[in-house]
């Protein structure tokens, strides 16, 4: 695969120039990688060190920390079920049982067609709609066994195209935060104590002498 | 199917009769989500608040913070306002990081919060930013979480264009910048120390505490404030309303309400508002607004007052209060607002199993004894669950438990054998809590059900020893065979 594309070079632009330092744009960045090609590739990594000032290594070295990050092609849904306690209590175990038979893949395959990765994950804050399933981190709740088929199902045929967009895509709306919009955005050691700050100790040194 | 919940439906929000919503106004406002339904509708007008605390000196609203005894909401019960007063006078820059890596197995608060009401937030990060003198505040939203992603982003392109967030908010010479940043999938980067490493683009490994409190040594070794998403959802509704209302709710300790998440065995699981100190386990089962009861004609057999991490309890304790002061010395914590209650056709083994497996997969591997303590604590357990136990393995399991978490681990009250309580927390041989969490499920599995795990042992298939067919070996050596 490839490294990022020129729009997508200056999207990483714009989000380095969010952080006081450039390497917390790195999971951003690894976000954004994904987002293109669906896995995270290992040109892309590069691309993303050399953005940000780092080795490929480092950035390796932190994408693998995060189950998010797929260091190898995955289907373009990936379906995770929570089998956690609340949805354990409640039929995650056995929903997960049903998606492996149902798509012939155990839990972290992918299927030959490459449309599906099924996953079996911790839990993904939907404790109350248990059991809860996510279709790349877009939420099911309440999913039966046969809810589980009708998704599959509508996703196989084009339904949720509108709401569930292909794997690496997380939001679909991004913060606009454009350089001239910025407001105080420098390297830490140009940071200064703050007007507002100042102003009030300021007047309160005022309050005293007077 | 219930198609995509991904905005309003398929939650059950409640608050009981009475009660005055601080942070869940807006959860059933299908446009509580945008600055024009922040602005009209909910339990204050949005942004309002933000003009009232600019009024006022920095200093004066962190001391309003301060006497409201705001808790933090995240797990460990903090006073905020205290929290704030850590940072070392006069070094600059100071930074605060919002927590919104809700990630506590049985926690769903934080998610509907950024979902529904994104700009509650924002107003909440403003008046911290103004009173602690932090120029920069970094949303770090839980990389799961999409569609929080999204309402969060657009809820902040809204408050860039309105000049609430930005240069001079609101023509006075206060200018922060708020940004989105996101995970990708670690629950330890719910710990702070370990979230500023992850915003430092680097693996989710907690830092040592000494020296790197993050109010002295944080983001970018600067002073850092990391406050819980809820936590900081409180602030507008208190600057609109004023401290002494705030007080009035809840009890002297532990003021305001808090968002509880109640899932498993209930009838009408949900996400409610309720007091603090006042609520008690038992309302929040019974009662028809909230959790209508157990689980059609069955019984309650054990809960987790707290999330996954906490000490579970029993029947004998559901007429505690929601007060971490009660709760605590009883042996357990209020955590992170979720409520697990499991009904008695839940096995205690397999879901001990579960919570640790989870701690298991989740430890990050910077300490030995969480890293392979937590390992061997689910293998034994998943024998024992398999049938392939092996005699010896409880206090097995137990010693494991005690190299990650040593000497008595906090532990509910028990009549039924005769214990007291241990108060919480736990001692610890590790950097951070995750691992002695790990222990929690199990000496609160083993101390109430027993049995349970014994009967897992003794079931194990031994050689049969026929009347019919002579027996190839002596009866004794059979029963060696057995267990060999």
């Amino acid at each position: 695969m490839a490294r990022l594309n020129e729009a997508n070079e200056q999207l990483a632009r714009a989000i380095i120039a969010r952080y006081p330092e450039p390497r917390s744009a790195l999971i951003p960045l690894c976000h954004l990688a994904q987002e293109q090609d669906g896995w995270l590739d290992e040109d892309a990594m590069a691309h993303v060190a050399e953005l940000i000032g780092c080795t490929p290594a480092q950035v390796l070295g932190t994408a693998s920390f995060y189950e998010m990050f797929k260091l190898h092609p995955v289907g373009k849904y990936c379906i995770n079920v929570c089998t956690n306690i609340s949805c354990q209590l409640l039929g995650g175990e056995e929903l997960l049982e049903h998606a492996e038979s149902r798509l012939g893949v155990r839990s972290g395959g992918t299927t030959p067609d490459g449309m599906f990765t099924l996953e079996d994950v911790e839990c993904v804050a939907a404790c109350t709609e248990a059991p809860a399933v996510q279709v790349n981190y877009r939420y099911f709740h309440r999913v039966g066994i046969e809810d589980f088929d009708a998704l599959i199902d509508a996703l196989l045929a084009g339904e949720l195209d509108d709401v569930v967009p292909p794997h690496g895509t997380l939001a679909k709306v991004r913060q606009d935060l454009a350089a001239d919009r910025i407001a105080n955005i420098t390297a830490p050691e140009d940071q200064e104590m703050p007007v507002w700050i100042a102003r009030a100790e300021a007047s309160a040194g005022e309050g005293a002498a007077t | 199917m219930n198609g995509i919940v991904n905005s309003l439906g398929g939650t059950n929000t409640s608050v009981a009769p009475g009660t005055p919503r601080i942070v869940s106004s807006r959860f059933d406002e299908p446009q509580g989500h945008t600055l024009e339904g922040y602005r009209s509708t909910g339990s204050y007008r949005g942004y309002e608040g933000l003009r009232a605390v600019l009024d006022m000196g920095p200093d004066e609203a962190g001391e309003m913070v301060k006497e409201a005894t705001l808790l933090g909401r995240g797990g460990a019960g903090f006073p905020a306002g205290v929290k704030w007063g850590f940072c070392p006078p006069g070094v600059w820059p100071r930074y605060i990081v919002v927590n919104g890596d809700e990630s506590e197995p049985g926690t769903y608060k934080d998610r509907v919060l950024m979902e529904r009401d994104p700009h509650q937030l924002i107003e909440g990060c403003l008046i911290a930013a103004y009173a602690i003198g932090a120029a920069q505040v970094f949303l770090y939203v839980r990389g799961e979480m999409a569609h929080a992603q999204e309402r969060v982003a657009a809820a902040l392109n809204e408050a860039y264009e309105a000049n609430l967030v930005g240069r001079n908010i609101l023509g006075t010479d206060f200018s922060v910048d708020i940004v989105l940043t996101w995970g990708a999938g670690a629950y330890i980067v719910g710990e702070e120390t370990a979230l500023i490493e992850s915003l430092e683009g680097h693996r989710g490994m907690p830092r040592l505490k000494p020296p790197f409190f993050p109010a002295a040594k944080g983001l970018y070794m600067r002073p850092t404030v990391v406050n819980n998403v809820e936590t900081l959802s409180n602030l507008p509704w208190m600057a609109n309303h004023g401290v002494s209302e705030y007080r009035a709710i809840g009890t002297e300790n532990s003021p305001g309400t808090r968002l509880i998440a109640l899932s498993g065995h209930v009838n009408s699981p949900g996400v409610f508002e309720v007091p603090q100190g006042t609520t008690t386990f038992r309302d929040l089962f019974e009662s028809p607004e909230f959790g209508g009861g157990i689980r059609d004609g069955h019984e309650l057999k054990m809960f987790i007052p707290g999330g996954a991490s906490a000490p579970w309890f029993f029947a004998e304790h559901v007429d505690l209060p929601l007060e971490a002061k009660v709760v605590g010395p009883e042996g357990s914590m209020l955590g992170s607002g979720a409520v697990v209650v499991m009904d008695e056709t839940t096995d205690a083994v397999r879901a001990c199993l579960r919570i640790v497996r989870f701690f298991a997969r989740e430890s990050c591997g910077k300490c030995t004894p969480c890293r392979e303590g937590t390992t061997w604590e689910e293998q034994i357990l998943t024998r024992l669950l398999e049938g392939h136990g092996r005699p010896g393995d409880l206090e097995l399991l137990l010693d494991v438990a005690d190299n990650i978490s040593p000497g008595p681990y906090p532990v509910a009250s028990d009549p039924q054998n005769s214990l007291e309580a241990v108060p919480y927390p736990p001692r610890q041989t590790t950097i951070c809590p995750l691992g002695p969490s790990s222990v929690a499920p199990i000496t609160s599995a083993i101390r109430r059900f027993r049995s349970e795990f014994t009967d897992k042992i003794t079931r194990r298939p031994s050689i049969p020893v026929g009347s019919e067919t002579p027996a190839p070996a002596t009866a004794a050596t059979a029963g060696e065979v057995g267990h060999g």
